[in-house]
């Protein structure tokens, strides 16, 4: 796969980021350098090995079904930067 | 030209789970907004997803009741996308390996055959928070309260070809949900969601033609308008010699029209990956044999029971069991009292009247199954008649009095020693001489109203029966 100038303003646009172009420039080079180098990992023989998408052998980590959490709206809120009628504000977001 | 309509659905069913899917706060509905919000829900750096258990066994016994082969082997996928109802910027969702796949329900078809409709996937996700537009300020304001509200997704295979077979498939997935208590399945409070997948074609053609996906249905009578316009709108746009576009509608059901959301330009690129915050869930054989031998009865068992055990007209199973309120309201009545055609004809004939006269949804029954079950069984032991027996039920029903002291303090039971009633019959009698003639001379029809004269006279508590009888042998 090839890096080029499309692809990174695709993702730019994905991010919802804006790059200038002598960022867009080194965005081009190192993606492709990490390409490039995840294509080593290719010529490795995988066959009749699993794929994994975790690095320690456990599985089922789960909690039961209980309310540990009471309502702590004004915690919460101090996280935003605005915040209106005990809701978070953010830009006009019409579907 | 005939055109045929193909369509598939994906239902949203929100869990009946006491808390959300990866934190410990609360799934009630309506709370003040982000009171049910924490550093978790809220996607505060930093912070880490923990399973719920009960969502996996919400989600087996769906795969279990659906038909389906169970995945044992799961995994979570992190779905991307920039949009402030989901504060993580990504969904956590079940892409590569959903939890039940290849199942079926059965349904009926418009010429009344069954027919399989497939079930491709269900898989397991987190609901998004809900946006309120802003009227006085140019923002939006965020509630994350149904944020993290487990949620599986029950995606169809195209099988559908006709609305009526969409909707018998809704009210059989509904009834599968609330019967496993999966889901309370309210369609008002969005705990039951459906998107409708349309594309027409030429019949007889093999190759599906292109599909719109509709969006915003929150009700039976929405889906089935939203689908007849679809179809119409898509098969107006062919014969024009125009071409459907591939894309998102949403349906305004007050306007009775739907319109584009999402053009293909902006098609969602959604980078999905495994979640690494989250291990796999492995399945034994040995879960799955539990939950399928501790299953409760589901829709079809049940129909068959009270069709050939109970002995209950189709129509009324039918009614009864497409509603769990009205299951356990048959249910626990008939604990009280073992007459199960009884039970099913006042459910259907006065309870229903009386709910429906109020507006007043089966799930917010008021009446109480023993105080139904005591008026029946008074009315069985001709303790009242059955007028009475009615009007003791509305009186129970609009101002939860007890039925059997009811009929006590206002001394509304039938009249037990029959001697009492000649001299009363023998009045009224002689009260009608007009119709008592006209009786003699041959006119059958006023015996009715005689009937009606002496029943008044002893304010219905006496047994119709005996009314007629002591009326017959008088009268000659």
């Amino acid at each position: 796969m090839t890096i080029d100038r499309n692809l990174v303003e695709y993702l730019e646009k994905l991010g919802r980021i804006r790059l200038t172009e002598e960022e867009k420039v080194a965005a081009e080079k190192d993606l492709q350098d990490i390409l490039t180098y995840i294509d080593t990992l290719n010529e490795l023989d995988t066959d009749g090995i699993e794929p994994a998408s975790h690095s320690f052998p456990v599985a089922n980590v789960m909690r039961d079904d209980i309310v540990t959490n009471k309502a702590d709206t004004e915690n919460i809120l101090k996280n935003a930067p605005d915040s209106k009628d005990g809701c978070f504000v953010v830009p006009k977001t019409v579907e | 030209m005939e055109w045929e309509i193909v369509m598939g659905l994906e239902v949203h069913t929100e869990l009946a789970t006491k808390t959300k899917i990866f934190c410990g706060c609360s799934t009630e509905f309506g709370g003040e907004p982000n009171t049910h919000v924490c550093e978790i829900c809220s996607g505060m750096p930093g912070t880490l997803p923990l399973l719920n258990k009960r969502v996996v066994e919400f989600a087996i016994r769906t795969g279990v009741a659906t038909n389906c082969t169970i995945t044992q082997n799961n995994k979570f996928d992190r779905k991307n996308y920039f949009y402030p109802d989901l504060p993580k910027a990504y969904q956590i969702s079940q892409l590569y390996l959903p939890i039940c796949r290849n199942g079926y329900i059965e349904v009926n078809t418009k010429d009344g055959e069954k027919k399989k409709i497939g079930i491709h996937e269900i898989h397991m996700e987190e609901d998004a928070g809900k946006l309120i537009h802003d009227e006085f300020e140019d923002c939006t304001l965020v509630d994350y309260n149904r944020c993290g509200v487990p949620l599986l997704e029950i995606v169809s295979e195209p099988d559908f070809r006709s609305a009526e077979e969409v909707i018998d498939y809704l009210s059989k997935l509904r009834a599968i949900l609330q019967y496993t208590g999966v889901s309370d399945c309210k369609m008002q409070e969005g705990s039951l969601r459906a998107d409708v997948n349309l594309s027409v074609r030429p019949k007889g053609q093999a190759e599906f033609g292109t599909r719109t996906e509709m969006k915003n249905l929150n009700s039976f009578h929405a889906i089935e308008r939203a689908i007849a316009y679809e179809a119409q709108r898509q098969i107006e746009l062919i014969e024009d010699g125009e071409k459907v576009v591939q894309e998102t509608r949403r349906w305004d059901d007050n306007k009775g029209y739907s319109y584009a959301m999402r053009s293909k330009e902006d098609a969602q690129d959604y980078k999905y990956f495994p979640e690494p915050d989250l291990p796999p869930i492995e399945i034994s054989d040995e879960q799955i044999e539990e939950i399928k031998s501790t299953m409760p009865e589901l829709p079809e068992e049940k129909r068959e029971r009270y069709l050939n055990e109970l002995g209950l007209p189709e129509y009324d199973t039918g009614i009864i069991t497409g509603d769990i309120a009205l299951v356990k309201f048959f249910e626990s009545t008939l604990e009280k009292c073992d007459s199960p055609k009884d039970v099913a004809n006042w459910i259907m004939g006065e309870v229903m009247k009386l709910l429906n006269d109020s507006a007043t949804l089966t799930e917010n029954n008021p009446l109480k199954p023993e105080a139904l079950a005591a008026v029946i069984n008074m009315v069985k032991s001709n303790k009242i008649n059955r007028g009475t027996g009615k009007k003791v039920l509305e009186k129970v029903f609009t101002d939860g009095v007890d039925p059997e002291k009811y009929v006590e303090e206002n001394n509304l039971a039938q009249v037990t020693d029959l001697s009492a009633l000649r001299p009363i019959i023998e009045q009224v009698i002689a009260e009608n001489e007009k119709s008592v003639s006209e009786y003699k001379a041959g006119k059958t029809q006023a015996m009715g109203y005689i009937m009606g004269q002496a029943m008044r006279a002893l304010k219905g508590k006496a047994p119709a029966q005996e009314v007629q009888k002591i009326l017959k042998e008088i009268l000659g």
